[in-house]
């Protein structure tokens, strides 16, 4: 094991995949705009995306599939992105602010 | 194994600058006290990443995460600061409890990196005795019309809703 180069080495990838996970954490639960909370969740996304493209470079029998699933994962964080900008506009125009503190009413 | 005789560790040197480019970038998202150099943090961490994905035998997935990351998301955060106010002013939270959020949020993503990290340093991973396609671009573009190809309409039909949701929801409220 020791003999590889690190980049044919899964454990170093998998460091930085719990290391993104839990700095994005960090971000989410710090973090007091919702911006801010965003983009702690982009690096949750991130992390995630680079787990299983470690899984599918060591372990995959097929390397298609891994590839696959990153591109859709990658969709989906856009697609989440958007709606949540969206809400953040349309909260601060409601608010005059994206704090999360300040968002403590709601009506239905 | 190549003629060149230092590229090994030139690749080696390069995979940690990927490295590195993550982590800081990483950091650099998650602390910066300026909501937008959070954002080029952001970019930055996307840069590297595209990097460990290249390393991991898929360039295309590296050129997806620079297109879409930096191009689209970074892009689309940044146009939503302009729109907001986003500056996090410190001066009305009290230092204690500024304290007590900051040790929490370190002790809970301390404890998850701990896990995890265990998880995959000690996990048990064996080689495929085969692989079924060799993972270019060609294999997953057939994938993709083939094997995957309700996912790849659903997720099609996700990202025209959430375009929708999101034109929708900002355009209640305006006047």
């Amino acid at each position: 094991m020791t003999a590889l180069p690190f980049h044919d080495q899964p454990r170093v990838y998998f460091l930085v995949a719990a290391f993104l996970l839990a700095v994005g954490i960090f971000g989410l639960i710090r973090r007091r705009t919702l911006v801010g909370m965003l983009i702690g969740g982009e690096l949750m996304m991130a992390g995630a995306s680079l787990n299983v493209m470690v899984w599918n470079r060591f372990t995959a029998p097929d390397p298609a599939v891994g590839q696959v699933l990153v591109l859709f994962l990658m969709g989906l964080a856009a697609a989440e992105v958007a709606i949540l900008l969206s809400i953040i506009i349309a909260v601060y125009r409601n608010y005059r602010s994206i704090k999360a503190g300040v968002l403590d009413e709601m009506k239905g | 194994m190549t003629s060149f005789p230092a590229s090994a560790i030139v690749a080696e040197a390069i995979f940690g600058g990927f490295v590195a480019l993550t982590v800081a970038g990483a950091l650099l998202a998650a602390l910066a006290t300026r909501i937008l150099r959070s954002v080029c943090g952001l970019a930055v961490c996307s840069l590297g990443l595209a990097g460990l994905y290249t390393f991991l035998h898929s360039p295309f997935l590296g050129l997806m995460q620079i297109l879409i990351y930096i191009g689209a998301v970074c892009v689309t955060i940044v146009f939503a600061i302009m729109l907001a106010e986003t500056e996090e002013s410190a001066g009305r939270e009290s230092r204690r409890r500024r304290l007590a959020w900051g040790g929490t949020a370190l002790a809970v993503s301390g404890c998850v990196f701990w896990g995890v990290a265990r998880l995959g340093w000690d996990g048990v991973r064996a080689a495929p005795a085969s692989r079924a396609t060799d993972g270019s671009v060609g294999a997953i573009g057939v994938s993709l019309l083939t094997t995957h190809g309700l996912a790849f309409e659903l997720i099609s039909l996700v990202l025209l809703v959430a375009i929708l949701g999101a034109l929708l929801v900002a355009r209640t409220g305006r006047h």
